[in-house]
């Protein structure tokens, strides 16, 4: 407690040429490119480095397995050991009550200081008994551990929308954080975030004490500010029309797009196709697979994942608008044409009726 | 018996001295007019390019992506018409304000009583076949007037759903102004769901509108089909009026 993030590097054994270049990455993880290093060195260099609670909800602990794969390893290290990351029920020493007197006394040794990142989602149905740490229900420990937090961050869909256990019928009344909580919340959606935005987004707020800038949805712009489609390699293949049609044919052989086959990255946020995964590798879509749109709301219900529509709401799993459109429209020239065969039908009376009824205004 | 012709007034009317008479009526003034086809052009094309967004077919010749373009052109295409018609509509909506009353506004809203009237004997006369009770309004009649400002609803719905999903690759401030409806309707993918299904609505709105211009034209006998080519109908002279 009270050492700066370079007191500590320094304890570590870690030079100043070393503390630099972590700063350097620091600043390149965080988006604020060389123009932000100075920032980032001044930062390090005094600010004590903030107390870390981690809370863990309604999730599969995804978020927690991709941010330790970030692809700076530097980073992560550093990030990981001067962090004073006092509270994450999977990666902490402690356990039981000791572990839960590590959370009191942080947040009570921090106020207004310390930053949270929760993971999962909450669940309030019953009174939120479907998901209880320690004997409390996980909105009160939500609650508690928020209100004096600097800032608060949503891991993953969960915290952010929901996911999984929010898709219908939702039993357990799943809610992302941004509801229940007063504070602004920073979401980082996906199931899970890219290790890389993830740190990016810690860095930031280590860095500069203020979150990044934000959408509308309080995403970092600078990760979920485009489309996965708009920086996607196979592009060039929407454009062109050259699309996968079967998941075994010669187009997807070839690497064509994966549109028709129910992708979702024109209509995903996100920056896989930039960052991509694990180093760098790859990510879905150069995979041969399609996006499923993880980091978008309730992309459980926007299912099948592998049709480009998403089945009409009452109308069974497999019919798209498109199967209720056609079908409404082959109804609606059908009695159209009906209507135009009894008219037909009726023809010569009507036409005669016409002519009587002028011949009698007439005289 | 008349001696220009024989028509169908000469084999019903033995006494055919006083033929009827129709006042020819300038209803549909040259922006309507204009408008109507613009409209309808491009709301055919945006019917068949947003079907073909949706759900497109496969290329007729598959080698390279750099070789063709033929989904962008689409895409494009869609685009263009989407522009036009959203301008093409505006200037109607102003047009029902300075030109005639045929056009005005105020034939789209059922607002007295006659007109109420006149919407239960269309519907009898479309679907039941029965005879009108009054003469027909000259104009839109008071149903269709109603239909269509329910279609101008769907125009703006599309309008805004359409420059939703334009939003996000765009920074021209026309789109940009309706980035709120994307979260408005749980993500891109949810504006895209119901500007896809409200296709449908235009599809059927065109089988019916056209199908009911034919009829009307054939029951009411007036030049309704014609009207709209030329802006002219015809309404009968009443006999006391051309007794004077």
């Amino acid at each position: 407690m009270g050492h700066s993030i370079w007191q500590s590097m320094q304890q570590k054994g870690y030079s100043r040429r070393d503390f630099l270049q972590f700063c350097a990455a620091a600043a390149t993880v965080a988006g604020l490119g060389q123009t932000g290093v100075a920032q980032v060195v001044s930062a390090f260099d005094k600010k004590e480095k903030p107390a870390v609670v981690w809370l863990h909800f309604q999730e599969c602990t995804c978020c927690s397995e991709s941010f330790i794969r970030a692809s700076h390893p530097i980073v992560l290290d550093v990030l990981l050991d001067v962090l004073d990351l006092n509270y994450t029920e999977t990666l902490m020493a402690p356990s039981g009550f000791q572990a839960e007197k590590s959370l009191s006394d942080t947040i009570e040794k921090n106020k207004g200081k310390y930053i949270v990142l929760v993971e999962g989602a909450v669940p309030t149905h019953d009174e939120g008994v479907y998901c209880m740490i320690g004997g409390k229900t996980a909105e009160s420990i939500l609650q508690t551990v928020t209100r004096d937090a600097a800032a608060v961050v949503a891991w993953g869909s969960c915290a952010c929308n929901g996911c999984i256990q929010a898709a219908k019928p939702n039993p357990t009344g799943a809610t992302p954080i941004y509801k229940l909580i007063d504070k602004p919340v920073i979401n980082v959606p996906g199931c899970p975030p890219i290790a890389d935005v993830m740190m990016g987004v810690v860095t930031h707020l280590l860095v500069l004490g203020t979150p990044p800038a934000l959408d509308s949805q309080n995403r970092p712009q600078e990760f979920y500010g485009r489309r996965v489609h708009d920086t996607c390699y196979r592009r060039p293949n929407y454009d062109a029309g050259l699309f996968v049609e079967s998941w075994d044919d010669e187009g997807a052989r070839k690497g064509y797009c994966l549109y028709k086959m129910g992708c979702k990255g024109p209509v995903t946020y996100n920056a896989c196709s930039v960052t991509k995964w694990n180093d760098g590798v790859s990510y879905p879509i150069q995979s041969g697979h399609n996006c499923i749109g993880c980091p978008e709301a309730g992309f459980w219900d926007n299912g099948p994942f592998y049709q480009h529509l998403a089945s009409f709401p009452g109308f069974g799993v497999e019919s798209t608008a498109d199967t209720v459109g056609a079908v409404v429209g082959v109804a609606t020239l059908a009695g159209v044409a009906a209507h135009a065969v009894v008219t037909n039908i009726r023809k010569r009376k009507v036409i005669a009726e016409v002519h009587a009824e002028d011949e009698k205004k007439e005289s | 018996m008349s001696t220009h012709g024989i028509g169908v007034k000469d084999a019903f009317q033995p006494n055919g001295d006083q033929p009827i008479e129709y006042r020819r009526v300038y209803v549909w003034e040259l922006p309507v007019r204009v408008y109507h086809w613009i409209n309808a052009v491009a709301l055919v094309l945006l019917c068949v390019t947003g079907y073909l967004i949706g759900a497109p077919i496969r290329a007729f010749y598959a080698a390279e992506a750099y070789q063709q373009y033929w989904f962008g052109w689409v895409r494009f295409i869609h685009f263009l018409a989407a522009f036009v018609y959203v301008f093409n509509f505006l200037a109607r909506l102003y047009w029902g304000f300075v030109g005639n009353r045929y056009s005005s506004w105020r034939a789209f809203f059922p607002l007295k009583p006659a007109q109420r009237q006149e919407i239960v004997d269309v519907v009898k006369a479309d679907v039941l076949e029965t005879k009108m009770h009054g003469p027909i309004s000259t104009g839109h009649n008071a149903l269709a007037g109603v239909i269509y400002f329910g279609t101008f609803l769907a125009f703006v719905f599309q309008s805004i759903t359409g420059f939703a999903l334009y939003s996000s690759m765009s920074n021209s401030w026309l789109p940009r102004m309706f980035t709120w409806v994307v979260p408005l309707m749980g993500g891109e993918f949810g504006v895209r769901f119901w500007h896809h299904t409200f296709l449908w609505f235009f599809v059927v709105f065109v089988i019916v509108h056209v199908y009911l211009a034919f009829y009307h034209d054939y029951i009411e006998g007036r030049g309704t089909v014609s009207s709209i080519i030329g802006g002219w109908k015809f309404d009968r002279v009443e006999k006391q009026k051309r007794g004077k």
